[in-house]
């Protein structure tokens, strides 16, 4: 074997991986590329290198207020989902009980159902009980969508925790609450905060439920999806590639802490 | 496994809490499923057998369940392009995400959490965005086209958007994280000393791959297969922006003849199909692979 060739095979796994990460950053930096496009309506051709796009997010009619809309659906949605489904991890997690069973799978159904048959069926609904869509039913909706995977997420790090760290609380005269916000919630918070992530990217994310059960309301996917079919103005990609970033910060803050935090303990 | 797992950590744990509080707990978080997942469900249920009344756009039940047979036999063609596409779909991304996963679980060292955040970070642009993004990218203003047919790789007229292999590449694009954090997290929990000893056994590499690191991945290769497929199946985004009319998908049909058409019992029809057919796919294939515990 040539000195080439050796290196080849030896390295065989990394450069696939390489190939992989590459296949999933080609749209992203595609995106970012081109939100600095000096572009007039549509944003199809490499016109030149601008800022203007950077320095007014708003341009392009009704994107901000879409934004908004999304950023407000979410956080609503990720708190309420949230709180009900870490509930639910709760007690799966630190209980026996007889609907066991049957809340498992109440849980796993939305997960294994297509988002637009959800969509369909909630929108059914909201028809025939009167209900117009609007704001508060995309709430409803992604709420809805979001609590088993925040059951799931929280589920996981309650199965990871030792029950003996609750065990010795109670043997030093903390009672069942001291317990739970003492020492069970810090030792859920980082499960907790990554379930959180999780349903506030989910329901920002998403485009098919909201769609259905949106009525005049526009969001951010919904205002990429009207608008690509007359051209996507730069502003989308602007924003896209802001919220990559701020979500990336995000991450990595929440590594850090976490990890300053396992140092100290 | 559940059971000897449960059975061997008996010891350790306490014995679980039997009282009216799990109840209070689940209440809140059950009830919404109950009435934003469960009662919207029956509700397109009833409407899948109604049929059209005297005005436009109104629906009377007449329990005609022949419009399941009708639904189906209408959109046929579109039914079995969805269960192709997104079988191909699944087994591509396997193909691309399992050596990802091996490459962070094991030959990443301390960059393991970086390359970790990277499997994710795409999803933080969003997906709408991304699958526009690749039109582009494989249009023909695009770099990839010209290159392709520079080098005579296509034909100088074939076109790579709009077409069957946009929509199946969008696809296995738009799912492949979900299919690479439950493998990395069934490949990272395999202790290195297993693979060592296997080895020790004058096991070559293949070998163990074979016979011990595959096996032991199994629940995360099962896992990542449904995270993709299910979503794959009822997906309608990407055939809409990188299809043709000839790559429609069962959930442009559900889509149009609800939102466009309006004609709801029909879409009502084909969801309830669609969802327990992709229901049957699902526990046929858990129950083969033996893994019970699904959440």
């Amino acid at each position: 074997m040539t000195r080439a060739s050796k290196w080849f095979s030896k390295n065989l796994i990394k450069i696939y991986a390489f190939l992989g990460f590459t296949y999933l950053f080609i749209p992203v930096i595609y995106t970012f590329v081109f939100s600095f496009n000096n572009s007039v309506k549509s944003n199809l051709v490499w016109r030149g290198f601008t800022l203007n796009n950077w320095k007014n997010p708003c341009a392009a009619p009704d994107v901000c207020s879409a934004l908004g809309n999304s950023l407000k659906i979410g956080l609503i949605s990720t708190i309420v989902a949230t709180i009900l489904g870490t509930l639910i991890a709760y007690a799966l997690g630190r209980y026996s009980f007889r609907t066991r069973s049957a809340s498992n799978l109440l849980i796993f159904l939305p997960m294994a159902t297509p988002e637009i048959v959800m969509g369909a069926s909630l929108l059914t609904m909201f028809l025939s009980i009167g209900v117009s869509p609007g704001f508060w039913t995309i709430v409803i909706a992604h709420v809805m969508f979001c609590i088993s995977f925040v059951v799931v997420t929280v589920k996981a790090r309650i199965a990871s925790l030792d029950p003996r760290l609750e065990q010795a609380a109670m043997d030093l005269y903390a009672d069942e609450r001291e317990t739970f916000r003492r020492v069970t919630l810090p030792l859920l918070a980082p499960g907790i905060a990554g379930a959180a992530l999780l349903a506030f990217s989910l329901s920002f994310d998403d485009f098919i439920i909201t769609n259905f059960n949106s009525g005049n309301v526009n969001t951010f996917p919904k205002f990429v999806y009207i608008s690509a079919q007359r051209g996507l103005p730069a502003s989308a990609n602007v924003i896209g590639s802001a919220m990559f970033f701020i979500a990336l910060i995000v991450v990595i803050l929440g590594q850090i802490v976490g990890k300053r935090r396992r140092v100290s303990a | 496994m559940a059971f000897l797992h449960a059975v061997a950590s008996h010891g350790s744990k306490s014995a679980k809490k039997r009282s009216r509080i799990p109840y209070l707990l689940l209440a809140p978080g059950m009830l919404w499923l109950t009435f934003f997942y469960l009662a919207p469900l029956y509700k397109l249920l009833q409407t899948s057998t109604q049929t059209p009344g005297v005005n436009i756009g109104e629906f009377v039940q007449t329990y005609r369940w022949a419009n399941f047979i009708d639904a189906l036999l209408n959109s046929k063609i579109q039914f079995i392009r969805s269960f192709q596409y997104a079988f191909i779909a699944t087994a591509l991304a396997l193909l691309i995400s399992y050596p990802l996963a091996y490459a962070i679980a094991f030959k990443s060292g301390k960059w393991k959490n970086v390359l970790l955040v990277l499997v994710v970070a795409p999803f933080f642009t969003s997906f709408l965005l991304r699958t526009i993004a690749w039109t582009q990218i494989l249009g023909e203003q695009g770099l990839v086209i010209k290159v392709l047919r520079g080098l005579h790789i296509i034909g100088q007229n074939t076109q790579l958007t709009a077409s069957a292999f946009a929509v199946v590449m969008g696809i296995t694009y738009n799912f492949l994280p979900f299919m690479t954090l439950p493998l990395y997290a069934s490949l990272e929990r395999i202790d290195p000393r297993t693979l060592e000893a296997s080895g020790d056994l004058y096991a070559n590499g293949f070998t163990t791959f074979r016979k011990v690191t595959l096996p032991l991945s199994m629940p995360g290769v099962v896992a990542g297969t449904l995270l993709t497929f299910i979503p794959a199946a009822g997906d309608y985004v990407n055939a809409e922006i990188l299809g043709n009319p000839g790559t429609k998908m069962i959930g442009n049909v559900i889509s149009a003849r609800y939102l466009q058409i309006v004609d709801y019992p029909g879409a009502a029809a084909l969801s309830f199909i669609l969802m327990l057919t992709i229901l049957i796919l699902v526990m046929a294939y858990v129950r083969k692979s033996g893994t019970e515990e699904l959440v």
